[in-house]
């Protein structure tokens, strides 16, 4: 079938939307427009006229049509949404609000010393999570390398992945169980003479917990990757290493890290445009008002202020900002790893 | 354990670890000791809270309380069990939960499967909006408020719909499924077009029956997350007829609910002393499920992290 053969314009132009699936399938080509498209674009793989893709494709585009509808309705609805931090929102009303209001929740939130509090919360949140969530599975990874025993190894691997698999809430539950007044830690404590801590109801440790539970859950499962990445290392590197006489604690420096550097860049730069996003699941249900000055971030004082107060519209300001500065981070993120590695994340 | 796949074996080390000198010093022999004792302890930090959960569980009440149980139970007994399985809010809750999961994950495998399939047709004009439309949304999401106003409007607020349809699209199980599609081999199809069988029919009887691996993989990833998935049920639901348990387990540890007041009850003693049994209990119930599955299960999820990361 030559796609480039000339066409028949019975009609000027095909709409360029994603067709449905009764598109009418009668003359062979319509390629004026088609074809201009593809003047446009670099080495072209042939593009076939929409009529033709129809016609040949059509049962594909139904197969996709109800999962784009599904998307169209949840995700792309709710992003469309966000229009309410613009407009007032009457519970009941329409969905995107009522009558334009400019930036009144904008200027709101700008000036809630609340907003900068969380703000500053989740930054530290974010920056401590990642500073200690991300090395240390590069860590495990070197250990679990020179780990010969290929049982042992899997063991260790089996047992470190668990914990991925919880549900926040038993995670959290075990947290609980284990910083309770009477819990392990505090035994450990007041056999060594110390007095019990009542870990979760101290503002000042809440920022350990939060990342001890992080490290607890990501530590095995954050490895997978590194020891992929690991196992691609070429062994002739290590040997030629070794004859130029470098100990293993050399050769870990000057081949395997090396070897695995464009998964650490990659991952960093990943968790750097993602820092915003702490587990607001996790600290929902690990903080309480006691800890609120240090454990509050932008995600659980938006849900109060929208869900538990009632403020829709000024909560929905928040969330986009939060979602826009999130966007701007992992785009920003994305152009400095093509800039620096020449890998981009997508 | 089962065959494994190529992609695990690569993870999960064939030959173990990097290649070994010839000569290897001293210091390294002491090394390999202190790594593998620090990969012990390792595991002991990993284990230890879920021992910790399993010993109060079949702990008295008061052994629990006073803080002496921490690896083995003391005052052994299946009480807090029989409590928790007479709790007609744990059952119904336990009930809805696997009824939840059922249904949600045949939901998305509806809606992922094909939508992979499709995407996977490189040939197909459009495909690239079509991925789009699915990528953008893991940049850029309506956030919490507007998808609240949207699933109280569609009327779905207590009822099952509110857990089991939002998340029926995850896009990184999608892009999984997309990237493991595109890698059958394309001669199957050719033939079955050439023998007139439309995309339907190759889809159902030739790449289906093919791609029973990728399906459990899937399977598995939406099930696990729809049973650990407390936080829609916490928005949409206020019937305690509905709650997954999760919600019930979450509703014990805040200790705010009747829930826990009820099983306190039930066992006839102090609510606090109770709630932490009750809680462990629940906890290891909640558990079971992932824990019998997990040894079967995690080579699948590995091999999905990994062909996720190769990233369409």
């Amino acid at each position: 079938m030559s796609a480039a053969s000339v066409p028949s314009r019975t009609r000027t132009a095909e709409p360029a939307v994603i067709p449905g699936p009764n598109a009418p399938a009668r003359s062979s080509h319509t390629g004026g427009r088609a074809s201009s498209d593809r003047r446009g674009r670099r080495p072209p793989s042939p593009k076939v006229p929409w009529r033709k893709a129809l016609r040949r494709d059509w049962a594909l585009y139904v197969m996709a049509l109800v999962p784009v509808a599904f998307l169209l309705l949840f995700r792309y609805v709710p992003m469309l949404g966000n229009v309410i931090a613009f407009r007032r929102f009457r519970p009941g009303g329409s969905i995107f609000g009522d009558e334009w209001v400019g930036l009144r929740y904008v200027e709101m939130f700008v000036s809630d010393p609340n907003f900068w509090m969380v703000f500053r919360n989740t930054a530290i949140l974010g920056f401590l999570t990642l500073l200690v969530c991300f090395p240390l599975p590069i860590v495990l990874a070197l250990m679990l390398n020179e780990v010969r025993t290929r049982a042992f190894k899997r063991t260790v691997q089996s047992i470190s992945y668990l914990p991925h698999f919880l549900s926040v809430v038993i995670v959290v539950g075990m947290a609980m169980q284990l910083l309770s007044l009477q819990g392990t830690v505090n035994q450990v404590i007041e056999s060594f003479g110390g007095e019990a801590v009542a870990f979760l109801q101290r503002a000042e440790w809440f920022r350990t917990v939060y990342v001890g539970s992080e490290v607890w859950q990501t530590l095995g499962w954050g490895t997978i990757l590194y020891l992929a990445a690991l196992t691609t290392v070429d062994a002739s590197l290590y040997e030629a290493a070794r004859i130029d006489g470098a100990n293993r604690w050399r050769q870990t420096w000057h081949v395997t890290l090396p070897g695995i550097r464009p998964t650490m860049v990659t991952l960093l730069i990943l968790n750097i445009g993602l820092f915003l996003n702490v587990g607001f699941e996790k600290v929902l249900l690990l903080y309480n008002p006691l800890t609120y000055s240090t454990a509050d971030v932008i995600s659980t004082y938006l849900y109060r202020v929208g869900l538990v107060a009632n403020n829709f519209s000024y909560a929905t300001a928040i969330g986009l900002f939060q979602a826009v500065i999130g966007l701007a981070m992992i785009l920003a993120a994305n152009l400095v790893s093509r800039r620096a590695v020449g890998a981009s994340l997508w | 354990m089962v065959t494994q796949s190529a992609l695990t074996k690569t993870t999960l080390g064939t030959r173990s670890g990097r290649p070994v000198g010839p000569r290897d010093t001293r210091g390294y022999r002491v090394f390999t000791w202190v790594n593998g004792t620090l990969l012990v302890l390792l595991c002991a930090a990993m284990l230890y809270p879920f021992v910790t959960v399993l010993a109060q569980s079949f702990s008295s009440a008061g052994a629990v309380k006073a803080g002496l149980v921490n690896l083995w139970p003391v005052g052994f007994n299946l009480d807090t069990y029989g409590a928790v399985i007479q709790n007609s809010h744990f059952w119904s809750s336990y009930r809805n939960t696997v009824v939840y999961t059922l249904v949600g994950t045949a939901i998305a495998m509806a809606l992922t499967t094909p939508y992979a399939y499709v995407l996977a047709k490189q040939h197909l004009r459009g495909r690239t909006v079509l991925i789009g439309i699915a990528v953008a949304t893991m940049f850029f999401n309506g956030g919490l408020i507007p998808n609240y106003v949207l699933i109280s409007t569609l009327g779905m607020t207590n009822t099952m719909w509110a857990l089991v349809l939002p998340g029926a699209i995850s896009v990184f199980n999608l892009l999984v499924m997309k990237s493991f599609f595109e890698n059958l081999p394309r001669e199957l199809e050719e033939a079955a077009q050439i023998d007139g069988l439309g995309w339907f029919g190759i889809f159902g009887r030739i790449v289906l029956p093919l791609s029973k691996a990728v399906v459990a993989t899937m399977v598995l990833f939406y099930s696990v997350a729809i049973w650990n998935d407390w936080f829609p049920a916490f928005l949409y639901l206020d019937k305690q007829e509905l709650f997954p348990v999760t919600l019930f387990l979450r509703n014990l540890i805040a200790g705010a609910s009747s829930a826990a007041s009820e099983g306190a009850a039930a066992a006839g003693s102090t609510t606090e002393a109770i709630s932490a049994n009750i809680q462990a209990v629940t906890m290891v119930l909640t558990l079971v499920p992932i824990l019998c599955v997990y040894p079967f299960v995690q080579r699948y999820f590995v091999s999905g992290v990994m062909l996720g990361s190769v990233k369409g």
